[in-house]
């Protein structure tokens, strides 16, 4: 049997079981799975696949879980220590044990998919899929033949949300691994202001395989800060897509960390549409052993006068691979554009590898863009400044690798995760870092 | 079947279907087996020749046409193109100047071309010409003395088979890319080098080739070969407009340094861009790329291109000699309709290896233009450095300015520097160059100049101040 036709069997099975739903969903369904056999599973021939094979992926045996359970005393140590609103996801399913929606804001809806489908089908029906189609790629297409759970997130005009709304994604190890397609609805009303998280995390010895995608539109004025940390299982496979759409005056800001999965994708997508618009890409992505991480990033300045800035970083060890491909695109009269772009790459072993590929299409006059790009090692008259000082040349290395994650870091402007991203980088790094002291002092404070 | 006889039988099918008249001059449109078995067999080309030709041609036909660069252009039929006629005869060309476009002169004239070479730029026949004859031959003698072989890629295949047979095809393969297929298959034109161990060729060969320059053709073929410690400078092309009717070119260029070797490749290139909507302009597609074979060797690519309609061009080096260096300097100016998708490629194998880039793109009027390069770092090219700026200026509203820049580093001790801007020629720049009295078109050519300062500084002393009224020329009517 070929890749494609065990998800689709799979896909028959599951629709035979499923109960009637809206024509809409059933179309889109519809228009997902056959996209998805025409195309199948990207190769490294697709020019936005050249630096990764799924090949892991489509020969995957995943089934669909059926049910969320998930000791509670487990998923505490896992969820993020904020004080938020929360939705649980265990394995792609709904769990509202695990989840903490009291006390919600007047003016602001967080909703699992399901429940927002069943509450009005149509308000639903109009955002989903527009952003992200069953065109933008096999895989989005594959997330809209299967999607049944996910998130609805919508901010009325005006509304400022004090707590994060985060959505907890929990990946559970068992024998048979599973697979999971949530959708990602967020409407950010005019003039409102929120904080969104999406985690991912679970047991260490999960195997699944996620397939995200989040839709993000920002209305007039609109202010969104927007996390993804990915923490995954080290032998979770992560698909996902982000798209933004932003009108005139809004502003996004994206904070990508990535640390787990064995393959990581990434697609972020800003279409800044309205004059003023801008939109800040901050990523940081560490991989480790034969982790594969693949960052791309997409800046559409569709509309003149507006701005956009990204930062990424990348630490790669081991045998790990990383990708970076991040494109600033102008379109034709829209002036007064500025776009900006850096990405820089640390590579801990020899056998690391980064694949790295940062782009420019400019079809206006009066812009200032630039981009840039670094790949090296630590620097040695750095190791040498901090030797001199007394420290040692391991702990020297630690302490610039941790520096070097710092300039993303410290644009992130909820602390907890910052420390907690910046913890687990230094946890993660080996012995020749020699950080470990550092960790376990720094853990004891929190404690 | 055994590999003898079905070789028999290949060479038996054009043999008995070969049906052109050997004859004749110009072969009519149209590309088969037999039309190769006609170029082999003008040139008097031995039979491993022609084997290798038409294995090119066979591995063509199962190759696609690539599509990924960043150009739009019509479908190409390539049986709708004759691949051989004859070079000109004296008598055709025009026999002084007075005969030759006015308007060719002026842009001559504009160039600041030298007088004495105006006539053999113009196509005017040779004998017409005063002493080029006789400063050819100067030329050959100084050559031949310092034991430099230099002549065309057809008398190199009669005359130097061995070292043919040695090197061409081992920097771009038969089958590298379609494009260079073709060429193989085909080629009819270009030059061969060879500077032997430790010589340093006693003058830049493009002196002697500039006077030449007039019979470029259509399907080059160059191969430059520097053994150990040898030196040679090479410029290709012309700043004066060449009249040209063919419209497809393909090339290939290839260079082999050895040990210490060092190959430094000039190219100024303003072949026909096509009117103004873009309409007959040349189609420019070419494979260059050097092979720094031997330790510390070094090869220099620097290229001015600002003719053709289509630009598909990516001068590579190969960094496989421990410490070798590559580089690769580049001016593309676009105006137009013109579209160019051009780069390079600096694979680093070697130890100690290290690339410099810096291309400088200008879009003016309804062009297009990308830079499209890759660094690539294999895992024993140890302590290994790269530094690339390309940077664009974009010149009204119409035009386009893209970057892929590729980076492929699987070494942790490799350096890697990228650089990139877009930016537009800034109003407070023209106003101050205005309020000192210097008009506006003056004050663009001088920004545009100093834009491209870096790239100029690489090309030898004259043509450097050719390249610099070129830009000029080009961007004519740009602004304002």
């Amino acid at each position: 049997m070929s890749d494609t036709a065990t998800f689709l069997e799979t896909l028959k099975a599951r629709s035979q079981a499923r109960g009637a739903e809206p024509t809409w969903m059933a179309a889109r369904r519809q228009a997902g799975a056959a996209r998805f056999d025409a195309l199948g599973f990207p190769t490294r021939r697709d020019e936005e696949w050249k630096y990764t094979d799924v090949r892991a992926i489509a020969q995957g045996n995943f089934a669909l879980a059926d049910d969320a359970d998930f000791s509670p005393a487990k998923a505490a140590t896992l969820t993020l220590p904020l004080d938020a609103h929360r939705l649980t996801f265990v394995d792609g399913i709904f769990a509202s044990a695990l989840s903490d929606l009291e006390g919600l804001p007047q003016g602001v809806q967080l909703a699992p998919l399901s429940r927002a489908l069943a509450d009005n089908h149509e308000a639903v029906g109009g955002p989903l899929g527009r952003l992200t189609g069953v065109e933008f790629s096999p895989f989005s297409a594959l997330n809209m033949a299967f999607v049944e759970e996910g998130a609805v997130i919508r901010i009325a005009p005006g509304t400022v949300v004090e707590k994060p709304l985060i959505l907890q994604f929990l990946s559970r190890a068992q024998e048979q691994a599973v697979m999971a397609h949530p959708r990602v609805l967020i409407e950010a009303g005019s003039r409102s202001e929120a904080t969104v998280i999406e985690h991912f995390c679970g047991e260490r010895e999960a195997r699944n395989f996620t397939n995200v995608a989040s839709e993000v539109i920002l209305e007039r004025g609109a202010i969104l800060s927007h996390y993804k940390l990915q923490e995954a299982p080290q032998g979770d496979f992560h698909i996902a897509s982000i798209h933004v759409e932003q009108a005139r005056d809004s502003r996004y800001t994206s904070y990508n960390l990535n640390l787990g999965g064995a393959l990581v994708r990434n697609d972020l997508i800003s279409d800044l549409n309205g004059q003023g618009a801008e939109t800040h890409f901050y990523g940081l992505f560490f991989g480790q052993d034969r982790q594969h991480v693949d960052n791309h990033t997409k800046v559409n300045h569709n509309a003149p006068l507006t701005f956009s800035n990204e930062n990424y970083k990348g630490i790669l060890d081991d045998r790990a691979v990383g990708v970076f491909n991040g494109r600033v695109y102008v379109k034709k009269d829209s002036q007064k554009i500025e776009g900006f772009q850096s990405n820089q790459n640390l590579l801990l072993s020899d056998r690391a590898q980064i694949n790295a590929k940062p782009e420019l299409e400019i079809y206006a006059d009066d812009v200032k863009c630039s981009h840039g790009t670094t790949t090296g090692q630590l620097d040695a008259e750095a190791i040498y400044a901090l030797r001199t000082r007394g420290i040692d040349e391991a702990t020297a290395r630690g302490l610039l690798t941790l520096a070097f994650a710092g300039e993303v870091l410290e644009e992130v402007a909820l602390d907890a995760i910052a420390e907690r991203v910046e913890l687990a980088v230094a946890g993660k790094l080996p012995e020749r870092f020699n950080l470990a002291g550092l960790v376990e002092t720094a853990s004891a404070l929190h404690d | 079947m055994a590999t003898e006889e079905m070789e028999q039988l290949v060479r038996r099918e054009y043999k008995e279907g070969f049906v052109t008249d050997i004859e004749s001059d110009t072969l009519p449109p149209g590309l088969n087996e037999d039309t190769i078995a006609f170029i082999s067999k003008k040139k008097g080309e031995p039979e491993w020749m022609l084997e290798w030709r038409l294995d090119a041609y066979r591995q063509w036909l199962k190759m696609e046409e690539p599509s990924w660069a960043h150009l739009d252009y019509p479908p190409i039929d390539y049986q709708a193109i004759s691949y051989y006629s004859a070079p000109k005869r004296p008598e055709d060309g025009p026999q002084s100047l007075d005969e030759v476009d006015p308007k060719l002169l002026e842009t001559y004239e504009k160039l600041g071309i030298p007088l004495h070479e105006r006539a053999a730029l113009a196509g005017v026949a040779v004998d017409a010409v005063f002493d080029s004859v006789s400063v050819t031959t100067t030329f050959k003698e100084n050559l031949a003395e310092a034991g430099v072989i230099f002549c065309s890629i057809s008398e190199a295949v009669r005359d130097y088979p061995e070292l043919i047979k040695q090197y061409l095809g081992t920097v771009v393969p038969v089958a590298d890319n379609y494009f260079a297929a073709l060429n193989s298959a085909v080629f009819t034109d270009g030059s061969f080098v060879f500077v032997p161990k430790g010589v340093k060729c006693p003058m830049e060969l493009s002196t002697y080739f500039r006077i030449n320059a007039a019979n470029t053709g259509q399907f080059e073929r160059t191969l430059i070969v520097c053994e150990s410690g040898a030196e040679v400078s090479y410029l290709e092309g012309c700043t004066a407009p060449m009249r040209d009717e063919n419209q497809l070119h393909a090339a290939v260029v290839e260079l082999v340094a050895l040990d210490d070797a060092y190959i430094k490749y000039s190219t100024v290139q303003n072949w026909y861009p096509g009117d103004e909507d873009g309409k007959g302009g040349i189609y420019n597609f070419v494979t260059k790329r050097g092979d720094c074979r031997g330790d510390r060797s070094r090869i220099s690519w620097t290229q001015v291109e600002t003719g053709s309609a289509i630009t598909w061009k990516y001068p590579s080096c190969v960094l496989r000699g421990k410490d070798s260096i590559g580089e690769f300097y580049s001016v593309a100016v676009t105006n137009g309709r013109q579209q160019a998708d051009t780069g390079t490629k600096m694979i680093h194998i070697g130890e100690g290896t290290r690339s410099y880039i810096v291309a400088k793109g200008i879009s003016a009027g309804r062009s297009d233009q990308s830079y499209r390069g890759m660094v690539k770092i294999g895992p024993r090219a140890k302590g290994a450095r790269n530094f690339t700026q390309c940077d664009s200026l974009l010149i009204g509203d119409q035009c386009g300015a893209h970057t892929f820049p590729y980076q492929e580093i699987g070494n942790s001790t490799a350096t890697i520097e990228h650089e990139a801007t877009t930016s537009k020629i800034g109003d407070d720049q023209l106003f101050y160059c205005q309020s000192r009295g210097i008009s506006e078109e003056d004050a663009v050519s001088m920004i545009v100049n100093g834009f491209c300062k870096d790239v100029f500084q690489e090309l030898p002393m004259e043509f450097a101040v050719e390249a610099e009224a070129l830009l000029s020329v080009t961007l004519e009517g740009a602004v304002g």
